[in-house]
């Protein structure tokens, strides 16, 4: 059987990766991918546990993974509406063009 | 009596309260300048005549009034003022002789710009003046005898735009100075001796008994008691007031002011502040005499008088101007009360001082009258004739010309002269005085028939003006002449006080009540006497007008006939006997190199540390300005540049980059990480 | 069943990888889908079909097809000439992968590192629906109140202004 530490490292390195996408990628659509690819990660992660508990019984993790992608489901929809405003505004969905909160 | 013990200080602060009033009134308010000043003189008149003739019935009576002024320490100081038989006389003669003169000054100042401001000053003068007659005490008399000669300068000086006005303002003031510092040495003196100023305070007054046993028991120097040291130095302050030699200077010069103020202040009242000085402190001058009466003091006064009485007789009788006539003149006759006082006594000086007012002020009303009525013209050669015109004027002027004189029996100058001339013949030091003043009483006659013979009588030599006619001269306005009639009554009864066959006066001032008796005209050498002096006054009068009356002159320029005979004499006596010159020549050189070396201190040494200090000053403001600009300024600017640098640094953390803020939340979110797990092993 | 799971690691791994470097936006979004499949057979394979259908529906079905419809419009003529990293890029990269490696170390160095699975995982959809129901009905509502303040957000912020000149 797979143990769970190989499923822990793969959810980590997804996260890695989308962290860095999120912090690398000028798009904003493809930093919201990043989320997405995180928040992912994260849900591995829940199953993971979930599985690999004593007493595999209580579907709660489960559960718990359900209702995170129901919100990143909301999150990103949510984004995107932003992401579409932007772009009326600044014609662009670059990230670095809408800096007027700049100090 | 009481009362008017009670209410005898109104009569100095009457016209002081008037000049007060005066001196914030408008130059128009001229009406209510001269209603002040009259009414008040005339109130003090009526209460000063009133507390004479209580006084008269009581004369050995001596009313005393004290308060305390300046507290400090253990030591009062006090003030106060006396009602006794001096000041009542006094009084009564300064403001009814004022007062007539105030009358005509109105009329004489009428045209002058300055009628206000001369009140004012006038009304100011009658104040001091009173004061010092008043006073109980040393430091009181002197307060009024310092304003009194502030307000001669100030009259003197009235037209000070004229410089020879100016001039003889300063003169005046700074001679009497001369004599006001050994008035001032004296009264600390005294004081330091006795421990009080005051002349009557029930026993403790340092003219009473205690203290002047005190002044007269110590000889200083082995010979000379501190009472006559005392009374020497009070005199230099009487000999500078009253113009008696060296100090007479002033006087003559003095005649620059208007005609009303020679006659008040220059006649009557200022300069008999000397003699009513020595009067008063009589005491302390009598300290240590024998039974003959006489003291070191004493026969000091008597020689000085007798000098001066002489000299200024000399003096008088070459002077061209009307006024200065009559100023030399008052010099003689202050000598003459000096004397008096010396050798008889207060009676004797105080009695000629009361009568000499009298026809002195008349005389120089008189010569106010005439300078009025030919123009304003003071030379006597530019007289002559003039009784034709002004014959109310002549009439009184005679009179006040005979009382000076001494003409006998009806005119009072006679008794008064003859009272000085009695006491110093019996004087047992020396007949000096006596000579001394016999001679000058032979110039007096001489001199006076000089000066009414070239103004009153012969032809009109007056300046010729515009038309080439001399202006005719014409009598002065009833406001003039009135004064003048009541001066000349007064000229001839006051004699009548003073006879020896009822020796009123004398007696009264001597605090003594006196007897009729016709019998003492003929005691002694009384009666010898008195025909021995009108003799020489005959004498006198004979040899003026046959100089000067049977051939008058013709011509303003004809020189005068004693000058054609003694030539030499006579230039010297024109010229005052050289006092100014000599006066100019050592002490004004003197004092004008000080005052010189005193302005290069005071420029350049004074001056001099001063600048430095400013300099010093602005040296350091600027080193401030400098370390204000480069330290705190370039500090305060650096710091405030740094603080805004780190900011503006700050401020790039805040670029509105979205990735920016991620990067910054992971860096600190693996810190964080870090931390936790290895941080805390 | 040895080579399964890093087969299918792999594949998700380089999925994510590509989704993150590819240059243009599309490419991203399908190497995505790719990821996400991927992601939803790993729940197959540790007895969470449900999540795993779940994930597909979702994620595969409904916001990759949402990120889709925004690239499209949002194009931007010219952008391939843009570059593709906020620049400095090695910043981003680097605190990626300062995270990735604290996290891994975090892992290793704890000492429940190596578990088995245990025991039969079963976790039937009716059992689910009870428990949705009885345990978890306010996380439920909430999340149905989250879904519909999200919808009514989203339009509400997409939707174009009308203009005030009425043109």
């Amino acid at each position: 059987m797979v143990p769970l530490h190989h499923y822990l490292l793969l959810s980590t390195l997804l996260f890695g990766i989308g962290l860095g996408g999120v912090l690398t990628r000028r798009n904003g659509i493809l930093t919201l991918m990043g989320l997405e690819l995180m928040l992912n990660a994260a849900n591995l992660n829940f199953i993971a546990f979930w599985r690999h508990q004593p007493s595999p019984a209580p579907a709660d993790g489960l559960l718990f993974a359900l209702f995170a992608i129901g919100v990143a489901a909301a999150e990103v929809a949510v984004g995107l509406a932003l992401i579409i405003a932007i772009y009326r505004r600044w014609r662009t969905v670059n990230l670095d063009v809408p800096n007027r909160l700049k100090g | 009596m009481e009362f008017f013990a009670n209410i005898f200080i109104l009569v100095p602060v009457l016209p002081l309260l008037a000049a007060a009033v005066i001196a914030v009134t408008r130059k128009e308010g001229r009406r209510r300048a001269a209603t002040l000043a009259i009414g008040a003189m005339s109130v003090s008149c009526v209460i000063a005549v009133l507390s004479f003739l209580v006084m008269a019935a009581h004369p050995e009576e001596r009313l005393v009034r004290n308060f305390d002024w300046i507290r400090f320490g253990h030591t009062t100081l006090q003030l106060g003022w006396v009602l006794d038989p001096l000041s009542a006389a006094m009084a009564a003669m300064v403001t009814f002789v004022g007062l007539l003169i105030f009358i005509y000054s109105v009329g004489y100042m009428a045209h002058d710009d300055n009628f206000t401001r001369f009140f004012g000053f006038l009304s100011l003068f009658a104040a001091a003046m009173l004061g010092v007659v008043v006073a109980n005490s040393l430091l009181l008399l002197f307060v009024g005898w310092e304003l009194v000669g502030l307000t001669s300068y100030l009259l003197i000086g009235f037209w000070f735009h004229k410089p020879e006005a100016a001039a003889a303002a300063k003169k005046a003031f700074i001679t009497t100075r001369i004599g006001d510092i050994g008035f001032l040495l004296g009264m600390v003196w005294w004081y330091s001796q006795t421990g009080t100023l005051t002349f009557y305070a029930d026993g403790a007054g340092c003219l009473e008994e205690g203290s002047l046993a005190a002044l007269g028991a110590v000889g200083l120097a082995g010979f000379l008691a501190p009472a006559t040291l005392i009374s020497l130095l009070l005199f230099c302050g009487a000999v500078g007031k009253s113009g008696q030699v060296p100090l007479h200077v002033w006087l003559p010069d003095a005649m620059e002011g208007p005609t009303p103020v020679s006659a008040l202040i220059h006649a009557a009242t200022m300069v008999a502040a000397g003699v009513f000085l020595m009067a008063r402190i009589y005491p302390l001058l009598e300290v240590g005499a024998g039974a003959n009466g006489v003291t070191p003091a004493l026969i000091v006064v008597a020689w000085v008088g007798a000098i001066t009485a002489l000299v200024a007789a000399l003096i008088a009788v070459a002077q061209n101007d009307i006024k200065r006539i009559l100023a030399y003149s008052t010099v003689s006759q202050l000598g003459y009360m000096f004397l008096g006082l010396g050798v008889g006594g207060v009676a004797v000086g105080m009695f000629h001082l009361l009568t000499h007012a009298f026809f002195k002020a008349l005389l120089f009303m008189g010569a106010g009258s005439v300078i009025h009525g030919c123009h304003d013209e003071q030379d006597i050669r530019y007289m002559g004739g003039v009784k034709r015109w002004m014959p109310v004027t002549f009439a009184t002027y005679a009179v006040g010309m005979m009382a000076l004189a001494g003409v006998p029996v009806f005119f009072s100058g006679f008794w008064s002269k003859d009272e000085i001339l009695h006491a110093a013949h019996g004087w047992p030091v020396s007949s000096g005085p006596f000579w001394l003043g016999l001679m000058g009483a032979v110039l007096t006659a001489f001199y006076m028939t000089r000066q009414v013979a070239t103004v009153f009588f012969g032809k009109y030599r007056g300046a010729e003006g515009k038309d080439g006619h001399a202006a005719e001269p014409h009598e002065s306005p009833a406001v003039m002449t009135r004064p003048l009639v009541i001066l000349a009554v007064f000229a001839v009864i006051m004699g009548f006080f003073g006879t020896p066959a009822w020796p009123w006066a004398q007696d009264f001032l001597e605090g003594e009540v006196a007897h009729f008796h016709l019998g003492h005209l003929f005691a002694g050498d009384v009666m010898g006497l008195m025909l021995f002096s009108t003799l020489c006054v005959f004498a006198g009068l004979g040899a003026g007008w046959w100089l000067y009356g049977m051939k008058p002159r013709e011509r303003a320029e004809d020189p005068d006939p004693l000058e054609t005979r003694m030539p030499g004499v006579f230039g010297a006596l024109q010229n005052r006997l050289y006092f100014d010159e000599f006066y100019e020549a050592t002490v004004i050189r003197f004092n004008r190199g000080a005052a010189w070396a005193c302005d290069w201190v005071d420029r350049w040494v004074i001056g001099g540390v001063v600048l430095a200090t400013s300099y010093l000053f602005v040296g350091f403001a600027w080193a401030g300005r400098f370390i204000e600009d480069k330290a705190v300024n370039a500090g305060f600017d650096a710091g405030c540049e740094t603080i805004r640098q780190r900011g503006a640094a700050g401020a790039r953390l805040q670029d509105g980059r979205v990735h920016n803020y991620l990067r910054a939340l992971g860096v600190g979110f693996a810190t964080l990480l870090l931390l936790l797990t290895w941080g805390c092993q | 069943m040895g080579l399964t799971f890093p087969l299918i690691a792999t594949v998700t791994w380089g999925a994510a990888l590509a989704a993150m470097t590819l240059r243009r936006p599309v490419h991203s979004a399908l190497a995505l889908v790719v990821a996400f499949l991927g992601l939803a057979v790993t729940y197959l394979t540790l007895d969470a079909q449900f999540l795993g259908v779940v994930q597909v529906l979702v994620y595969v079905g409904a916001v990759i097809i949402l990120i889709v419809f925004v690239i499209q419009l949002t194009r931007n003529v010219g952008l391939p000439s843009e570059s593709l990293a906020v620049r400095p890029a090695v910043v981003g990269v680097g605190t990626a992968a300062l995270v990735t490696g604290g996290l891994i170390s975090c892992l290793v160095a704890s000492p429940r590192f190596h578990i088995e699975r245990s025991g039969e995982g079963t976790a039937p959809v009716k059992e689910l629906g009870e428990a949705l129901m009885a345990n978890y009905v306010v996380a439920l509502e909430g999340i149905g109140l989250l879904l519909t303040v999200a919808l009514i957000g989203g339009v509400l912020i997409a939707t174009r202004r009308p203009a005030k000149k009425g043109s």
